[in-house]
């Protein structure tokens, strides 16, 4: 430990700056695609969470629990691994001739587990709405979709949005799991640094360096956004 | 199963020849793993992560600036940063100082306590600070010293509220022990990458199978935490 000789010279520069940058750059990338498609998701398992169907009801909540109670890389590596046997031959010989499996399987159990997380953040910002609104709904004719899609989740999704922030940290936190079945996200090129030059506490300060300063950023603008924006508006009202 | 089964040509026959080895890993011939080692993983640190979790949520809202401020920035170091980056951290770095037969499971049991604790130090802090200021205020004018109020008023009260959420905290540490794969640790999940190497043909069964085991286990914890949480509200209103 005391002999040991740190050299920033070789991390920060040339081709091992290049595949920190490109890891930083897959990170990014599977965190936002992520993001959008489990927004998406959760969005629709909330509103089936809320339906006055009890089957429906009961879908989304056998959902919510079997996803929030087993680990994410368990559910990489089904659905990495093991997949192919529930997926017709088709989707298979497609999957496979895009040559981006990989990073497929990672956004797929990306998206599915932080969906519930999601789910339970829009139902919190919903729960916020008055009951009233719904009522006067239905009772100008609206259907419980109708009542959802124009005036429940316009206000709730626009309450949710710093859970929403926070959900999208997680994911490039949790992205880093992805390296698991290969795909060269940040946390995979530190160690790919560290195999290739043996400068692990070189690699590894960078890597953590740039997730501190990406929550840095995300936050600060977070914050303006609650200053500037949350504020002035709630004023209002 | 049978259904299963003829649905999708599933054949789970290979949970049946290996349950054993996923239950204790090569125990009693060799290291325990698998489930047995998954669950002592999950209780040592949660055991380890609540003592540090306390220390560092009392550090964090301490009086004192120089203390507070360097606390919250390890804290929210740690929160920042993947549990797989702070694992691999301490895995180039105890070795690096205390040589090289360092074991893996230490390493991983120290991650997860570090990182586990600085989540704990939140939940800690926050039931502090949801104790009304008043009763600070009515303990130190009857003669209390502030460290007498925080022992003997307020942390008493704050832990009580703060259980449902550190059982949450332990079903997030149960599926936070399957990263130890990572370093060859054989838990549950490592034992399954190492069953479905032997046997290449049955992904979709193993780790399906231990989707199933974790769920049984977390949901247990999940659904004692939704109790203890009902049974503090109900005690809240009836106070």
């Amino acid at each position: 430990m005391l002999n040991y000789q740190f050299d920033w010279h070789l991390i920060l520069n040339g081709e091992y700056r290049q595949w920190l940058l490109s890891g930083l750059w897959l990170t990014l990338k599977l965190a936002t695609v992520s993001m959008i498609l489990s927004f998406f998701l959760g969005l629709i398992i909330a509103v089936m969470k809320m339906s006055g169907q009890r089957f429906v009801r009961a879908g989304a909540s056998v959902y919510l629990e079997v996803v929030r109670n087993t680990p994410l890389l368990v559910q990489i590596f089904f659905w990495y691994f093991g997949s192919f046997k529930l997926l017709p031959a088709a989707w298979n010989e497609w999957l496979n001739a895009t040559n981006e499996f990989e990073f497929i399987a990672a956004t797929m159990a990306l998206t599915i587990y932080t969906s519930a997380f999601i789910a339970e953040d829009i139902r919190s910002g919903v729960r916020a709405i008055p009951k009233e609104q719904t009522e006067a709904g239905f009772s100008s004719g609206l259907s419980f979709l109708q009542v959802m899609r124009w005036i429940i989740l316009p206000q709730a999704v626009r309450m949710t949005i710093p859970p929403l922030v926070n959900q999208f940290l997680n994911l490039a936190k949790n992205s880093s799991l992805a390296m698991t079945i290969g795909v060269a996200e940040l946390t995979y090129q530190a160690r790919q640094i560290e195999s290739h030059t043996l400068k692990g506490f070189e690699a590894f300060t960078a890597a953590t360096l740039i997730y501190l300063i990406l929550s840095l950023v995300i936050t600060g603008l977070m914050e303006i956004y609650n200053e500037k924006i949350l504020k002035p508006r709630g004023a209002q009202a | 199963m049978e259904f299963i089964n003829s649905i999708f040509g599933l054949d789970f026959s290979v949970i049946r020849d290996n349950w054993l080895f996923f239950l204790v890993g090569r125990y009693p011939n060799g290291p325990m793993g698998g489930v047995a080692l998954t669950l002592t993983l999950a209780v040592g640190s949660v055991f380890f992560s609540g003592i540090g979790g306390l220390i560092l949520g009392l550090l964090a809202v301490s009086q004192r600036r120089w203390v507070r401020w360097p606390v919250n920035i390890i804290i929210q170091t740690f929160r920042g940063v993947p549990l797989l980056m702070v694992i691999f951290w301490f895995y180039f770095f105890l070795p690096a100082v205390f040589g090289k037969g360092f074991p893996e499971i230490s390493t991983v049991l120290i991650a997860l306590t570090v990182f586990t604790s600085a989540y704990m130090s939140q939940i800690v802090k926050a039931g502090i600070e949801a104790i009304p200021r008043g009763q600070w205020e009515a303990g130190v004018s009857s003669g209390l010293s502030r460290r007498q109020v925080l022992w003997q008023i307020v942390l008493p009260q704050a832990l009580r509220h703060m259980i449902p959420s550190f059982v949450n905290q332990f079903v997030s540490l149960i599926k936070d022990t399957s990263l130890a794969f990572i370093v060859g640790v054989s838990e549950l999940t490592h034992v399954a990458t190492q069953v479905n190497n032997r046997t290449l043909n049955y992904p979709t069964e193993i780790f399906l199978f231990i989707a199933v085991v974790y769920f049984v286990i977390c949901s247990a914890f999940t659904a004692l935490s939704r109790q203890l949480e009902a049974r503090t509200t109900s005690a809240n209103a009836n106070r």
